[in-house]
């Protein structure tokens, strides 16, 4: 019973002493120590991006998916542990699925992110579940225009500009801070976010783009980038990051 | 697996609303069985009944199944060298009143696939409904694949039988038409599940107006040119004759380039020809 939760943290059915909900926490730490996610809300859209580090020579390209449409106006991208976030996936599905088959009209972000978050929630009170490893981007686009909300495994959501979580959060939010979202165009947000992730990637291992956008290019429906855009901005980002070397030599 | 919408009960069958499955299978592990009506509490098996029949002793058998009241006429298809092509006014008729006349009855299913559709209107809504959770799942799959017209055609085959063998047919006549390995595909569903594929279709009345023109004059590989000809022209004869319908038409083309469905047309039409003069001359027994 001793270590660093003292015999509070073996189940999200006890809070510390000082307040705190250590199973909440470690799941937390389980998305921070995973790949960067990073999201943009633009003028016209929301784009969603992953760092992939390649685990092994032997993967095949595009596999292990993080960014899944959930239904043609909202989409995610999850952060952390992926099987996880495949559960939360199937979960935000099956929400908009119902949603349009008993109101006949598609969800609208807000009650999407809501329903997501309560979901996700749930496993943060009961003795004999665990939470979920992962934090989820949801990008959807409805009557109130393009938005972006982070749910974590604590099952808060909110609404954000941009946003960034994983490994490299930090780097990635203070460069977003620095960008003038309400006057980049989801075309430019892909460069922006390919350029990011290039910025905060730790050296050592070779890691796959995965970017998805919603907004006019895609006809409003979540889908993943085109390639030849993501080739493009990945060449882009790596000019930069070449430049910035040059200039720190 | 990803919940099936409430559409699709695994007790009913496709196209029913309802209950899970009364016995526990792989299927029902994602809903756990609940107390319902149809489990007997004395402890015996349980079945599926109709609630309607259990409430009211003694009622008659329901009849609104057999009450259609927004109804569209014929749709006519045909396949040509290059792929298929479905035409039909929009026109839903309430009873003989012209009751809405911009109503689409043809509607593309996805990018391969246009559905056609007589008879009750709100029917046809509620299987576009059911289509467009399926393709919304394709959409989701991201893997480029998407339903085939032979397999919509066979899922429309089994919801609609399926429905008449819960006395609560969909009233409708279908047409699918698509493009599948290259080539055309042409089918039809009735409400009772009856189906077959041809190379050209024609539901309703175009059945008895159209199709004899089909017949003479049809034939798979003539061009695209012609084959508009050729519906223009069966359109013109049902609209002569079926008092159901309107100058308003659409026509849809669908060839390996994809899907289009026009905007709504009017032909030129003439009311002078000899034989419209009298028309009971030439048909003894009418007045």
């Amino acid at each position: 019973m001793s270590g660093i939760g003292t015999g509070y943290d073996l189940s999200v059915s006890t809070f510390s002493p000082d307040g705190r909900v250590f199973q909440t926490d470690y799941a937390q730490k389980a998305v921070d120590i995973g790949g960067t996610v990073i999201g943009l809300r633009c003028n016209d859209g929301v784009v969603l991006g992953c760092e992939k580090t390649v685990v092994s020579k032997m993967l095949e390209e595009g596999s292990n998916k993080r960014t899944f449409a959930v239904d043609r106006h909202a989409g995610l991208a999850i952060a952390g542990l992926s099987a996880d976030g495949r559960q939360v996936v199937n979960r935000a599905k099956s929400e908009a699925s119902n949603y349009l088959s008993f109101y006949g009209d598609k969800i609208p972000g807000h009650l999407l992110s809501e329903r997501i978050a309560s979901f996700v929630h749930v496993f943060n009170l009961y003795w004999y579940a665990r939470p979920f490893g992962t934090s989820v981007m949801l990008a959807t686009m409805d009557r109130a225009g393009p938005q972006l909300y982070v749910i974590d495994p604590s099952g808060t959501a909110y609404r954000y500009f941009g946003a960034a979580v994983g490994k490299g959060r930090q780097g990635a939010r203070t460069t977003i801070e620095r960008l003038k979202l309400e006057q980049l165009s989801c075309a430019d947000g892909v460069k922006e976010i390919a350029k990011i992730l290039h910025q905060v990637h730790e050296e050592e291992k070779p890691f796959e783009l995965e970017l998805s956008w919603i907004c006019e290019a895609s006809g409003n429906e979540f889908r993943r980038v085109p390639a030849d855009v993501v080739a493009e901005a990945d060449r882009l980002a790596k000019a930069a990051l070449d430049e910035s070397d040059m200039d720190d030599d | 697996m990803l919940a099936r919408p409430p559409s699709h009960s695994p007790a009913l069958g496709p196209g029913c609303a309802g209950p899970p499955l009364a016995e526990a299978s792989s299927v029902s592990i994602q809903y756990p069985a609940q107390p319902t009506a149809q489990v007997p509490t004395c402890g015996a098996a349980s079945f599926l009944v109709d609630h309607n029949a259990v409430n009211a002793p003694g009622r008659d058998p329901s009849q609104h199944t057999q009450m259609p009241y927004v109804t569209g006429s014929s749709v006519l298809a045909l396949t040509f060298k290059d792929g298929v092509m479905l035409a039909s006014d929009t026109l839903g008729s309430y009873g003989s009143t012209k009751r809405y006349k911009s109503f689409e009855r043809i509607r593309k299913v996805n990018d391969r696939t246009v559905l056609g559709a007589s008879g009750e209107l709100s029917d046809f809504q509620y299987i576009m409904n059911l289509l467009d959770e399926l393709t919304t799942d394709d959409f989701c799959e991201d893997d480029g694949g998407m339903l085939s017209p032979r397999e919509i055609w066979s899922y429309l085959c089994r919801v609609l039988y399926n429905r008449r063998n819960k006395q609560d047919p969909l009233w409708n006549s279908l047409v699918i038409g698509g493009i599948e390995h290259g080539k055309p595909f042409l089918g039809t569903v009735g409400m009772i599940g009856t189906h077959y594929t041809d190379d050209h279709i024609a539901t309703g009345f175009g059945n008895m107006l159209a199709r004899p023109l089909f017949r003479e004059k049809h034939s798979p590989d003539m061009s695209e040119a012609d084959a508009e000809a050729l519906i223009h022209e069966a359109l013109k004869v049902c609209y002569y004759r079926d008092k159901q319908s309107i100058n308003k038409f659409q026509l849809a083309k669908i060839t390996e380039a994809g899907v289009s469905v026009s905007e709504p047309f009017a032909l030129p039409t003439r009311w002078d020809y000899k034989h419209f003069e009298n028309p009971s001359a030439n048909a003894v027994g009418t007045w």
